[in-house]
């Protein structure tokens, strides 16, 4: 590795202790980072230098850092997951950036995501929605036969797209209004697609609609930024799809 | 029906009332093409047939329109007050991939459209904005309207002209992300045609703008007299 060029960038980041802390921007300088560096793995090296220098060391969300889970959320220099198309922070690498560059780090940012820590916020929002209605209520029992119902190909494809979704709410954190419409719109479409969907398909739309503003999430304005901030490339279209199961339903 | 209190009833209501008054702007914008002659008489005796339709169909169709404004403005004030709320903080960095100046200001441009039209009943609808040419109070030697002397009298003025034209600038701008918005909200979109409306959504909105603005600039120009 002595053969490559190494960055230093500097960092402003959201810190903030708890969720009734206002919270401030504190700026930190990553030191001898090279382009193979993933975007988590700078900030490890940027902790190491603060716990050894004995400060507390930025708390951020990660698991698998394979680019799946959906558990990293990061908003950086305003884009949730950095902004490279379909992808989550983990993914993103450093050699995205240039030596000297200035890096703003905020936490998802929405009234329905009240702050954990630094750049840690609470999901659990998605949680109720899902609670609300992300289920088919069946019998339990033997396995039933993978071939018993039958499903044209295409809309498998398309139940399969919507059922990309990971959950990191990266849709809630690019709308202006705070809307989780893309998150509930796909979750609504993988069910409503399928014959095993269909049953409960006019109550769960209306549940899991009604469960979005309870949790305080905002209104769809149709900015469509919520598709450009998706990982997983989730398309509006769903959005548009649960508008018209919510339509059905009303006469249901 | 749960129209009236859910998020996605309400912007299916602002969708559909919004549309009505799009289509009303259609046929506003027919009417006022008459000025350009096909019409045997002009846009007087546009105004003429206009106004020798039944009274219950005048006043039904300008309360039923009156109706659909309200519950627009009625349901975007409270959709945007509730939005305003939905990101707490503004990010450090304003980045945006795919909102518009369009979508990001539908409730400035609305504002807009409401002040305009307020002034635009007063002035050729009430007519007590410019009341010596008045069309009602000064008919043609048909005894129509003389819609066409009132409007040019008015036009004939550069100021008057700008804020006709600077106004249809808003509704195109209103337009460009409301047609569209229409159909993804009607759920009659999907990833396949949402292109296709978006461009025909915006070439409706010029269409509008050109179609409107063209009579008080060609009157300014002295190309209509």
């Amino acid at each position: 590795m002595s053969d490559h060029k190494t960055m230093t960038l500097t960092l402003i980041v959201w810190r903030q202790k708890n969720a009734n802390d206002p919270g401030k921007f504190e700026t930190y300088t990553a030191k001898n980072i090279t382009e193979h560096h993933s975007f988590l793995e700078m900030l490890d090296c940027v902790n190491e230098d603060l716990i050894h220098s004995g400060k507390d060391p930025i708390v951020f969300d990660h698991d698998c850092r394979e680019g799946i889970c959906g558990m990293c959320s990061q908003v950086i220099n305003g884009a949730p997951h950095g902004g490279q198309d379909r992808t989550t922070v983990c993914q993103l690498h450093m050699r995205k950036f240039k030596d000297g560059d200035t890096i703003y780090i905020e936490p998802w940012r929405a009234r329905a995501f009240p702050i954990i820590r630094d750049l840690i916020v609470d999901r659990s929002a998605l949680d109720k929605i899902i609670q609300a209605g992300g289920y088919t209520s069946c019998h339990t029992g033997g396995v039933a036969d993978g071939n018993a119902i039958l499903i044209p190909k295409p809309v498998a494809d398309e139940a399969m797209d919507a059922a990309e979704c990971v959950g990191c709410g990266a849709c809630v954190a690019g709308c202006p209004n705070g809307a989780a419409m893309l998150f509930t719109g796909a979750k609504v479409s993988q069910l409503a697609l399928l014959p095993q969907g269909k049953a409960e398909a006019a109550e769960r739309v209306m549940n899991m609609s009604n469960a979005m503003t309870e949790c305080g999430f905002g209104n769809c304005t149709n900015h469509y930024e919520c598709q450009a901030a998706c990982p997983k490339g989730i398309n509006v279209k769903f959005i548009a799809r649960m508008n018209r199961e919510f339509l059905k339903a009303q006469f249901a | 029906m749960q129209l009236f209190s859910t998020s996605i009833g309400r912007k299916i209501l602002m969708a559909i009332t919004g549309q009505c008054i799009v289509l009303f702007a259609v046929i506003h914008l027919l009417g006022n093409s008459s000025i350009f002659g096909w019409l045997p008489g002009g846009i007087n005796a546009y105004a003429h047939h206009l106004h020798s339709l039944p009274s219950p169909i005048i006043w039904g169709f300008r309360l039923g329109l009156l109706a659909f404004v309200c519950i627009h403005i009625w349901f975007g004030i409270q959709l945007t007050m509730e939005n305003r709320g939905g990101r707490p903080r503004q990010y450090a960095v304003k980045y945006t991939q795919k909102a518009s100046f369009a979508s990001e200001n539908m409730i400035w441009t609305g504002s807009l459209l409401l002040l305009f039209i307020v002034y635009h009943l007063l002035h050729f609808t009430i007519q007590v904005i410019s009341p010596e040419t008045a069309a009602l109070t000064h008919p043609d030697v048909l005894g129509n309207p003389n819609v066409l002397g009132m409007v040019v009298a008015a036009f004939q003025n550069v100021g008057v002209t700008l804020i006709y034209a600077g106004a249809m600038v808003v509704l195109f701008l209103h337009l460009s992300h409301g047609i569209q918005s229409f159909f993804q909200t009607m759920g009659w979109s999907n990833d396949r045609i949402q292109p296709f409306i978006t461009k025909a959504g915006t070439l409706v909105a010029l269409v509008m703008f050109l179609g409107y603005a063209a009579v008080p600039l060609t009157i300014l120009v002295r190309i209509l007299k």
